[in-house]
């Protein structure tokens, strides 16, 4: 279980990003996070693994209180969060299977990681992965060879690496195109189901987000203005959030769902 | 009707250009009348200069043999140790001086240093070395790792400082220490260029050593500041030939090795 209260964050004496935030995520629930940019949705999700430090307030991942850490424990403690990121952030001169170990590099020594060592388990473990999400055959191709929707896939296997407990996504579809945008969030939501992880996802998509998550929580100005189901989420709720628009259109479409996931698969 | 001019922006005032331009041509007629020419010595030196061509076109690889290949022999020991070494050294310095990965007083440090090894021609440090610890390679070996130090840290940190941060932020973020996130996320974003850039720094090494030679830092440079004192234009020749085949090979296999890791 996720714990956030009180959460608030300003850069330097900037204004202040995120103004008293607080929600709870429990074990295997997907949280869509939506918002308008500059909302502070990527701020916020790097609050929880500290790759941005908190202002104020408490994160508490089971029953170690995140916000609090020195930054040396932080390091233990990201092993188990998993992050995926709108451009995929792939180390584009490594080949794919160097960049599924990479998730490992938390449990291991410089030394190992330096020489290539790799345990033998991490090893079968991250050709599962890459099983997985599809790019069994790919292992040795460099990241910078492969497309978009491939290389979102090698960082969703590189954070299935780390053997997480939550997952942070940051705009995962931001950079890809409508169908494969889909797929990758079927396969984030599918993997979340398998291990009973909980995630929380930045997405702008809106119908996207209705369609593959178990809730969704609106962000505007650094305040959380909607927390609730997907189908709770009414033109009033995103004016709210996104300011006045005619949001007719924005409609969940599931009717070609089933044949797409015989694609991916 | 309207018209169009270009503005001046750095002068903006026509009579202030027209008095600057003046200044200047004042100042290059008075500079170049002041600078005495000797003609007498001009026409020696021309005639020198024939000999010295001469020597060139008809060049003595056997009288001083033995300096001369001692002397390449020296050189290329030293460029190879100082190369390797300065390498070595610059890697450390570099990351420190690379803002975006390093502490503020660590930077410093490391900028410092290197600003100041770059702003010291090579001769004026082997001319203090050669004070310092005599005559020979040792003091060539020390400038030279010393150069190199600056050069390939400078470079090294600007590389670091224009690397893709999403990359380091995504290995920081499965739980990598500072020297995984070095090794995983940054080593294979310099990697090409930093190999590059140090065979480059082998062929500029290998000139420089000719150059400090003549100030004592042993090596060719050395064998080559004999040949002229005494006159020996044939065997000064023969010196230059082999320098400047050395360097060219260098600059072509240095060629052909940046094209193959990138
Ligand atoms: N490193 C930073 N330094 C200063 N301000 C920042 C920084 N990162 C983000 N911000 C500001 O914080 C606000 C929220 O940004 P962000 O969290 O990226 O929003 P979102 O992901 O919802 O688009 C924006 O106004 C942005 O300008
Ligand atoms: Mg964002």
């Amino acid at each position: 279980m996720l714990k956030i209260e009180h959460l608030k964050k300003r850069y330097k004496s900037g204004p202040w990003v995120l103004k008293d935030i607080s929600f709870e995520v429990p074990d295997g629930e997907i949280v869509g996070l939506i918002g308008p940019s500059g909302a502070g949705k990527s701020t916020m999700i790097r609050c929880v693994n500290r790759l941005i430090d908190p202002s104020e307030g408490n994160i508490q991942l089971d029953d170690v209180s995140l916000s609090s850490l020195s930054s040396s424990k932080i390091r233990e403690q990201r092993r188990h969060i998993g992050m995926i990121f709108q451009e995929y952030a792939l180390v584009e001169r490594l080949s794919v299977m160097e960049n599924v170990l990479s998730g490992r590099l938390g449990y291991l020594s410089f030394w190992r990681s330096f020489l290539r060592r790799y345990p033998q388990e991490d090893i079968d473990n991250a050709f599962e992965y890459l099983d997985r999400v599809g790019l069994i055959d790919h292992a040795n191709k460099r990241a910078d060879e492969l497309s978009g929707g491939q290389r979102q896939r090698v960082g969703i296997a590189r954070a299935l690496a780390q053997d997480p407990r939550l997952l942070l996504v940051d705009e995962p579809t931001a950079s890809l195109d409508p169908k494969t945008s889909r797929q990758i969030m079927r396969l984030i939501q599918s993997i979340c189901r398998e291990k009973a992880l909980s995630a929380i996802i930045n997405i702008h998509d809106v119908p996207l987000a209705m369609q593959f998550v178990d809730r969704i929580i609106g962000l505007q100005g650094g305040e959380v203005v909607f927390d609730g189901k997907p189908d709770e989420l009414t033109e009033d709720v995103l004016t709210r959030i996104y300011g006045d628009e005619d949001w007719t259109d924005v409609k969940p479409d599931d009717e070609d769902d089933e044949q797409e996931s015989e694609e991916a698969a | 009707m309207r018209t169009w001019q270009r503005p001046h922006y750095l002068v903006p005032d026509k009579r202030w250009r027209i008095a600057l331009w003046i200044a200047f041509f004042l100042y290059l007629i008075v500079g170049i009348g002041s600078i005495e020419v000797n003609w007498q010595r001009v026409y020696e030196g021309l005639e020198r200069g024939g000999r010295f061509i001469e020597g060139f076109l008809n060049p003595n690889f056997t009288r001083r043999a033995a300096d001369i290949y001692s002397g390449i022999y020296e050189s290329l020991t030293m460029t190879v140790t100082s190369t390797v070494v300065g390498i070595l050294l610059s890697i450390p310095f570099g990351m420190g001086a690379a803002r975006n990965i390093s502490p503020k007083p660590i930077y410093l440090f490391c900028r410092s240093f290197i600003a100041v090894s770059r702003s010291m021609q090579e001769v004026i440090v082997a001319i203090f070395l050669v004070a310092l610890f005599g005559f020979g390679a040792f003091a060539g070996f020390l400038t030279l790792t010393y150069a190199t130090i600056g050069f390939l840290g400078k470079l090294l940190a600007e590389e670091i400082e224009e690397i893709d941060k999403k990359q380091l932020e995504a290995i920081a973020s499965t739980g990598a220490s500072w020297l995984q996130r070095m090794h995983i996320a940054i080593w294979p974003q310099v990697m090409p260029r930093m190999i590059g850039l140090s065979f480059y720094r082998f062929d500029i090494n290998f000139r420089e050593s000719a150059v400090i030679g003549i100030v004592g830092a042993g090596g060719i440079g050395a064998t080559l500041n004999t040949s002229i004192d005494r006159y020996e234009y044939d065997s000064a020749g023969a010196v230059l030939i082999l320098i400047i085949l050395i360097v060219l090979a260098c600059e072509y296999l240095s060629g052909w090795i940046r094209k193959w890791v990138s």
